[in-house]
C-alpha cells in the first residue's frame, strides 16, 4: 500500500466519522426534544385547566369535592356526583372486563385450535374499531329496551331484595343507567385488555411454558402460577389501558346514562360522569362560574387518571418486590 | 484444526487406555438391556408431514445414564420429548409406535400426562426457573401431587437442593426470585425443581450447553450422583461430555438410531461407519 492510497483512506475514514457525529447529534437532539415536548404539553394542559378551574375552586372550596348540588339556574355547582358516576362506571366495566378479557386471550393463546386463532382474534380487534357513538346509539336503541324489558325486572326481583347487595339493585326497569353505561363500557374495553394479554401472553417463552407442563402442571396451573406472574407487569398495562379508557369515555356513556345530576345508592338509577356531563352541557354553559366549574370537573378527571396510574404502578412495584426479582 | 478434529483428539485421550484395549470389533452386536426402564418400539414421529423419527428400537437402563448424540437436526430432541410427551402440546406433533414405562404404554389415548410427567421430569438446554421465589419454584411442583405440612415441605426444598448441589449456595436467598440467580444455580435449581417431585427418570435436553465450563462441570458431576437414584437419559452436542457422562450411548442420524451402545464401546468401536465418522469428526 502507497503512503498516497493509506492517507486517502485516512482522510475517507475521518471524515465519516466526523459525518456520523454530526448525524448522532441531530438524531439525539430530535428524539429529544419530541420526548420533552410531551412533558410540555402534560405541564401545559395542567397549567391551563388550573387557571381556568380556578374561579370555581374559588367560590365553592372543598365543598365542590363534596357537595351534591349541580344547579345552573342558582349558578351552585359541586363534582361529587359526577367523580361517583366515572369511578362507578368505570369498576363496573372492569369488574366485568378484566375476567372476560383474561379468558379470551388464555383461549386465544392457550387452547383454541390453530384455525380459530385468527378469526377470534380479528374479531375483537374489530371491535375496537368501532367508534364509540355507534356502541352509543347500539346501547340506547338496542341494548337499553331489551335489558331493561328483560333482565332489569328480574335482578331487581330476585336480587333487589338482599340485604347489603340489593340495594344496588332497586328502582324502576328504565334500561338505562349507571349499570347499562358500566356494561357498555365493558363491552368497550375488552379488546384493548385482550389484545394488549394476548399479545404478552404470546411472548412467554415456550420452554418456560413447556417446564412448567414438564412439573406436570394443567394448562389451568401453567396459566395462573407461571404465565400470569411472568406476564403481569404487560397484564397490568393492559388492564390500564382499558381503565384509561372507560374513565375518559364520552360519547358511548352520554348516550345510556340517563344525564341525571343526582346522587343514589341504586346503580340502576340515571346519573353522570365527569365526560358526559362535559360533553352535555359546555355548549350552553353561561357565566364564568358555570364555565369554570366544567373546568374543574375536567382537572379532576385528568387528577383521577394520574392517581389511578401511579397507584398501578405502585402495585407492580410491591408484586415485584414480594416476589423478590427485578421487574 | 477444526472444532471437530479437536474434539476428536481430546477425547481419544480422555478414554482410559484400558477400554481401549478391551474393545472388540463385532458388527452384528444388539445391546441388551436386562429389565430396562424404558423400551421404545416402533417409534414413528411426525412433524406435520415431516417425518422426524424413523422407526426407533431401543431399551433405557434403569438407574443409567443414557445419551443422545447426533448431528442438529437428527432426531435427538424429538425423541427425548416422546418420552414425557411434552410434545402433545403441539396439536400437529403425533407420535405411533410404543414407549413402555416399566412395561406400560405411555403413548396410550388415555395416559394420564400429569402423573407420567410426574414420573418422568424433564430439564431443558436454557434454564426455566419460574417467576417466584427460590424455595416457592420447588415447593411449587411438590404441591400439584402432595400435600405437606409447612416443615415437611421445607424439608422437601432443602433435600431437592441439596440433591441438586445448590443448597449451600442459596439456603440464604430462599425467598428471593430465582430468575436472579446465575445461570448454572438456575439450572441446577430446575434440576432441583425436577427432583423434588420424586420422579423415576429424568430428562436433561442439552442441560449445560448454555453454561460456563465451571457450571457444566457441576452439571456434570451431579448427573453422575444422581444416577444412583434416577434413569438418566440426556440430548447432548457435546460429544466429550456424553464420553464423560454416560453409561450407553445412542448415535442417531437423520432420523434413524444408527448405532446404541455402552459407552466405551461406541466410542472406541463403532460397527457402523457412519458412527465412526461422526465420532471421528469427520461430519456433523
Amino acid at each position: 500500500m502507497t503512503a498516497l492510497t493509506r492517507s486517502a483512506a485516512q482522510r475517507d475514514r475521518s471524515r465519516h466519522a466526523q459525518r456520523s457525529a454530526v448525524a448522532d447529534a441531530m438524531f439525539r437532539n430530535i428524539t429529544r426534544v419530541a420526548a420533552l415536548l410531551v412533558l410540555a404539553l402534560v405541564i401545559a394542559i395542567l397549567v391551563v385547566l388550573l387557571v381556568q378551574a380556578w374561579p370555581a375552586f374559588h367560590r365553592f372550596g372543598w365543598h365542590f369535592f363534596s357537595g351534591r348540588e349541580w344547579d345552573p339556574a342558582h349558578a351552585t355547582f359541586s363534582a361529587l356526583t359526577s367523580i361517583f358516576g366515572t369511578l362507578v362506571t368505570s369498576a363496573i366495566a372492569m369488574v366485568i372486563a378484566v375476567p372476560v378479557s383474561f379468558g379470551i386471550a388464555l383461549f386465544i393463546t392457550e387452547l383454541a385450535p390453530a384455525w380459530l386463532r385468527a378469526p377470534v382474534s380479528i374479531a375483537v380487534e374489530l371491535l375496537a374499531a368501532i367508534p364509540s357513538i355507534i356502541y352509543g346509539m347500539w346501547g340506547l336503541f338496542v341494548f337499553a329496551p331489551l335489558f331493561g324489558e328483560y333482565v332489569q325486572p328480574w335482578i331487581i326481583e330476585h336480587i333487589g331484595s338482599w340485604p347489603w347487595v340489593g340495594a344496588l339493585f332497586q328502582g324502576p326497569p328504565m334500561g338505562i343507567g349507571i349499570f347499562t353505561a358500566g356494561l357498555i363500557l365493558a363491552i368497550m374495553v375488552v379488546p384493548f385488555i385482550s389484545s394488549v394479554m394476548r399479545d404478552v401472553f404470546s411472548l412467554v417463552p415456550t420452554v418456560l411454558r413447556e417446564s412448567a407442563y414438564g412439573v406436570g402442571c394443567t394448562t389451568w396451573e401453567v396459566v395462573w402460577r407461571v404465565v400470569l406472574p411472568y406476564t403481569r407487569a404487560g397484564v397490568m398495562g393492559g388492564i390500564m389501558l382499558g381503565l384509561g379508557r372507560a374513565l375518559g369515555e364520552t360519547m358511548a356513556v352520554t348516550f345510556v346514562i340517563g344525564n341525571s345530576h343526582t346522587l343514589g345508592t341504586s346503580l340502576f338509577n340515571a346519573g353522570n360522569t365527569i365526560s358526559s356531563t362535559l360533553a352535555n352541557e359546555f355548549t350552553e354553559a353561561v357565566g364564568q362560574t358555570y364555565t369554570s366549574s366544567l373546568v374543574a370537573l375536567g382537572l379532576i378527571l385528568f387528577l383521577i387518571t394520574f392517581v389511578v396510574l401511579a397507584l398501578a404502578k405502585l402495585l407492580l412495584l410491591r408484586m415485584a418486590a414480594r416476589e423478590g426479582s427485578p421487574t | 484444526m477444526s472444532a471437530a478434529d479437536r474434539n476428536a483428539t481430546t477425547l481419544t485421550h480422555a478414554i482410559a487406555p484400558e477400554i481401549l484395549a478391551g474393545a472388540g470389533r463385532d458388527p452384528a452386536r444388539a445391546t441388551v438391556i436386562e429389565n430396562p426402564k424404558l423400551a421404545v418400539r416402533h417409534l414413528d414421529f411426525y412433524y406435520g408431514d415431516f417425518q422426524a423419527l424413523r422407526g426407533i428400537h431401543m431399551d433405557i437402563a434403569e438407574r443409567q445414564v443414557t445419551a443422545f448424540i447426533g448431528p442438529s437436526g437428527c432426531g435427538k430432541s424429538t425423541l427425548l420429548r416422546t418420552l414425557n410427551r411434552i410434545y402433545d402440546l403441539y396439536p400437529e406433533q403425533r407420535a405411533s409406535g410404543e414407549i413402555l414405562l416399566d412395561g406400560h404404554n405411555i403413548l396410550d389415548r388415555d395416559q394420564d400426562l400429569n402423573a407420567l410427567r410426574a414420573k418422568v421430569g424433564m430439564v431443558f438446554q436454557k434454564p426455566t426457573p419460574f417467576p417466584m421465589s427460590v424455595h416457592e419454584n420447588i415447593a411449587f411442583g411438590v404441591r400439584l401431587y402432595e400435600r405437606l405440612s409447612r416443615t415437611r415441605m421445607d424439608d422437601r426444598v432443602e433435600w431437592a437442593l441439596r440433591k441438586a448441589a445448590l443448597w449451600d449456595e442459596v439456603k440464604d436467598k430462599l425467598r428471593q426470585g430465582g430468575t436472579r440467580l446465575s445461570g448454572g444455580q438456575q439450572q441446577r435449581l430446575c434440576i432441583a425443581r425436577a427432583i423434588a417431585v420424586k420422579p423415576e427418570v429424568l430428562l436433561l435436553d442439552e442441560p449445560a450447553s448454555a453454561l460456563d465450563p465451571i457450571s457444566t462441570l457441576k452439571i456434570e458431576e451431579l448427573i453422575a450422583e444422581l444416577k444412583s437414584d434416577y434413569t438418566i437419559v440426556l440430548v447432548t452436542h457435546n460429544m466429550q461430555q456424553a464420553a464423560r457422562v454416560s453409561d450407553y450411548t445412542a448415535f442417531m442420524y437423520l432420523g434413524n438410531l444408527v448405532e446404541y451402545a455402552d459407552t466405551s464401546t461406541l466410542f472406541t468401536n463403532p460397527s457402523q461407519k457412519q458412527t465412526e465418522d461422526y465420532i471421528t469428526g469427520r461430519y456433523g
